[in-house]
């Protein structure tokens, strides 16, 4: 693989080709390595798009999470996928926003589903859920009929209900 | 109702017809109904067809689909709904004037259908008052024209002179309901659209029947 060949003349000796059942070519980075990792292969490789941010929930087994990107290269019509493991229930990793800033959307969803966090990234909120929802769907501990659903929107409910009854009474103190 | 036309028609002319201002109004307001078209999801596309020209819901009156809640009676929710999006839908409905109805379309909004999920309301009479539920995934567009039939004549047993005769005031700002039922859970909802009487009745802000029953 070219890209592989690349890194080890650079001298990125701890890089690991691993074979996919899906045959897509795969490489392995250490975390420290990771934002490098991405950025010469951008730079040297040709690979103008990144076209997924997602991760592999691994639990109970440690390191618990791993991260996925997969990149497109048009001019040379490949594709490459890089994991890295993360250890730790909470883990940081950085952004690659810098590089592909349309991975915004992707590390934020991926922050919403897993809770990883992505060091750099300039809006990391929440994509799906609701911002002050407390809790990763994807992970595997989450039930899948969801903790609580509904606590949002009951407070929401709650507050209307509250400004509602404080405008009558108002109104009533004002007769 | 009598009908206008034969009251239009007659021999002498007067234009005159006698009738009860309940039917009257009843009349007026089953035959115009401007739906609100909550097209969340895919039922959205067969709500398109249903107000389209090849099932023609302007057969029925209601093909004057706004997307300003202030000039709607019926909303339909065609889709999925999920819990980011409820208190939105909530909004748009304590906005719109009453009258109105709402029709839920399809599975999903009836009762959360295949989407048994944390992210999804499973069933929008959890945060709604819903008047006609329609199943199907998605229903056809002659399903939901049933539904737009069957509303109309829940609409002709209501009673609205009673809200002229009796007044609002036991009604909220949005007219849902009482301020003291607190939320809108699955065992409270048949409890919004109700008012309670002096005698501590509780009946329908619409019917007038009561509702303690349930
Ligand atoms: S009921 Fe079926 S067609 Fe309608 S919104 Fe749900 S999944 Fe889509």
């Amino acid at each position: 693989m070219a890209a592989l060949k690349h890194m080890l003349s650079l001298g990125w000796d701890e890089v690991r080709e691993t074979q996919d059942r899906d045959s897509m070519p795969t490489l392995t980075v250490a975390l420290e390595r990771l934002h490098e990792a991405l950025e010469v292969l951008k730079r040297d490789c040709g690979f103008e798009t990144v076209t997924l941010v997602t991760a592999i929930d691994h639990s109970p087994s440690e390191p618990r999470f791993e991260l996925i990107h997969q990149l497109l290269s048009i001019q040379n019509n490949d594709r490459l996928r890089l994991r890295c493991a993360l250890r730790g229930d909470h883990p940081n990793a950085p952004t690659c926003t810098d590089l592909w800033p349309g991975a915004a959307y992707m590390e934020r969803e991926c922050w919403d589903m897993f809770g990883i966090r992505f060091d750099g990234h300039e809006n990391l909120r929440r994509l799906l859920m609701p911002e002050a929802y407390g809790h990763h769907p994807l992970r595997k501990e989450f039930p899948h009929q969801g903790i609580e659903p509904d606590r949002l929107y009951r407070e929401w409910e709650r507050e209307r209900i509250q400004r509602a009854e404080a405008k009558t009474s108002q109104e009533g103190a004002g007769l | 109702m009598g009908s206008l036309k034969e009251a239009t028609t007659r021999d002498d002319e007067s234009g005159f017809m006698a009738t009860r201002v309940n039917e009257l109004i009843n009349w007026g307001r089953k035959n115009s109904l401007w739906p609100m078209p909550l097209g969340l999801s895919c039922c959205g596309i067969e709500l398109m067809a249903m107000i389209g020209p090849k099932f023609d819901i302007a057969r029925f009156g209601a093909e004057a689909a706004r997307f300003s809640p202030r000039q709607c009676d019926v909303m339909i929710v065609a889709g999925t709904l999920t819990w980011k999006m409820a208190a939105a839908a909530r909004t748009i409905y304590d906005q719109m004037p009453d009258p109105k109805w709402v029709i839920a379309m399809g599975v999903c909004s009836s009762s959360g259908g295949m989407y048994d999920s944390y992210a999804v309301v499973q069933g929008v009479d959890s945060i709604l008052p819903v008047d006609i539920y329609v199943p199907g995934c998605p229903p056809r567009p002659d399903a939901l024209i049933d539904a737009i039939m069957k509303l109309q004549r829940k609409i002709e047993r209501e009673n609205p002179i009673r809200r002229v005769l009796e007044g609002p005031q036991e009604l909220d700002e949005s007219g849902t309901g009482r301020l003291d039922v607190p939320a809108n859970s699955m065992v409270e909802t048949h409890r919004m659209g109700t008012y309670k009487t002096d005698s501590g009745l509780r009946k329908d802000q619409y019917t007038g029947r009561s509702r303690e029953k349930n």
